[in-house]
């Protein structure tokens, strides 16, 4: 079992899952609930992609750096750490995507502040001044 | 109704394009050229034994100021959202109870100092700025709950950030003079691999990084702790639990 | 492979708490659903060997967003009251 397409799979899911609240649900912090879903989601699908299987962590600590010492050995030439590790660069970024996506929700909820304030309703079937 | 339904086949046609997608995957063996370059240079070139760190502050450095500007200008736009008005009353809040005030006594002086020691170590171990910054505004959930009406001051949130933000960028531009281009973290040299004291500016340039992320994330939760609670509402009972 | 039945055990635990932040009728309910959401999702990335994703998603996901959201559900619920 390959765990990059079992997490491709669980965050396709929990995207569906965070999309079918954003468009059914009414109430505005509901919505923002099922962003923060779709936002998990995206994050797993990243990681999932970056993911190899049967390698270890990105940090070349000395448990690493005997692995590769007893690598190369058995094949005779000393092996290089890009055999033994998983891609590093998703997991960059989704570390700034996580933190972005705090502020993100913090934002949509502070909307959700000042429209309660000036209708006192959290029902979006309320806030339609934009409709047509 | 009729807008269910049609949310419905919406997500029928997405769920189709997610099933095409999943199917023509194919599972990479070997790293991409990007990765199996930082995997095979990072050591040597940064000097720093977590190669996740050493593409968040070197590597893409460049992103990571962006992502720090991102966050300033969500905390400016909510204290601009969020404005205080004066007029509500006082608000009552119970005693928190005796269980909590000790555990947050003796608690949080230990939070915070993981925090620090998270990003202090961040170019060694996993951790660093972000998740640092990240234990430090925990921390200051674990006081929040204690004593609800609590006052952050939000000047000396303002002022280490905006000190640790100007720091960081003055290093980032010292890394065109002195050494490969901005952000460059070859300013330093680069030490013994593997000791708290190596891979050049980067540990200085995560520290930054985590004051920064760690005042903004606290800066963005008391404003929403601020909405609540109106000018002047302190009860003299709470008092007691702020000898922390 | 116990690897393997843990992680189909958390995925299938983050889909149906998933599922519950969607469709609670009680917001409190559906906050703490959608945190745990994000709790299950940081022991998924230590399963895809993302160890700093985990802290990250471990502090931020469940812990600083779950407050956020109860402060201001706090908040509404207030207003709601006085005026």
């Amino acid at each position: 079992m390959n765990f990059g397409s079992l997490a491709l799979g669980l965050g396709f899911l929990l995207i569906l899952i965070g999309f079918w609240g954003l468009l059914t649900q009414k109430n505005l912090i509901k919505i923002v609930i099922g962003f923060s879903v779709v936002d998990t989601g995206v994050h797993i699908i990243m990681v999932g992609i970056g993911y190899l299987q049967g390698r270890t962590a990105p940090i070349l600590d000395a448990a690493l750096m005997q692995r590769t010492a007893a690598a190369g050995n058995q094949a005779g030439a000393s092996a290089d750490v890009g055999s033994l590790i998983v891609d590093p660069v998703p997991q960059a970024l989704v570390l700034t995507a996580i933190v972005i996506g705090l502020g993100i929700t913090a934002l949509l909820l502070a909307y959700v502040v000042r429209l309660h304030e000036q209708r006192q309703s959290l029902d979006i079937s309320s806030y339609e001044d934009l409709k047509w | 109704m009729i807008k269910k339904i049609f949310a419905f086949l919406l997500l029928i046609a997405l769920a189709g394009v997610f099933l095409v997608v999943l199917q023509n995957y194919e599972t990479p063996e070997e790293l991409n050229l990007t990765a199996a370059y930082y995997a095979e240079h990072g050591a040597e070139e940064v000097g720093a034994a977590n190669l996740v760190s050493a593409i968040v502050v070197t590597y893409r450095g460049l992103d990571t100021l962006g992502e720090v500007t991102i966050l300033f200008l969500t905390a400016s736009i909510l204290s601009f959202f969020l404005k205080q008005r004066e007029e509500r009353g006082k608000r009552s809040v119970r005693a928190s109870s005796e269980l909590l005030r000790t555990a947050s006594a003796v608690l949080v002086p230990f939070i915070f100092l993981l925090g620090a020691y998270v990003f202090i170590n961040g170019h060694l171990s996993p951790g660093g700025g972000f998740q640092g910054g990240a234990i430090i505004a925990s921390g200051l959930v674990l006081l929040l709950l204690t004593d609800p009406l609590r006052k952050v001051s939000s000047r000396l949130l303002a002022r280490v950030e905006s000190a640790s933000g100007f720091i960081y960028v003055g290093l980032g531009i010292a890394g065109i003079f002195l050494a490969g281009g901005f952000l460059d973290s070859r300013v330093l040299p680069a030490g013994t691999f593997g000791t708290l004291l190596s891979a050049g500016l980067l540990p200085i340039l995560y520290i930054l990084i985590g004051l920064k992320v760690g005042t903004e994330l606290s800066g963005l939760l008391t404003r929403f702790q601020e909405v609540q609670v109106p000018d002047g509402g302190d009860s003299p009972d709470l008092k007691k639990g702020e000898n922390v | 492979m116990i690897n393997s039945i843990l992680f189909v055990v958390l995925a299938l635990l983050a889909l149906s708490s998933a599922i519950t932040a969607v469709l609670a009728k009680n917001l409190v309910t559906s906050i703490l659903a959608a945190g745990f959401v994000s709790l299950l999702a940081s022991v998924i990335y230590l399963l895809l060997s993302a160890p700093d994703v985990a802290m990250t998603e471990a502090a931020i996901g469940s812990g600083l967003s779950t407050i956020i959201f109860f402060y201001v559900l706090n908040k509404v619920r207030r207003s709601g009251r006085h005026d």
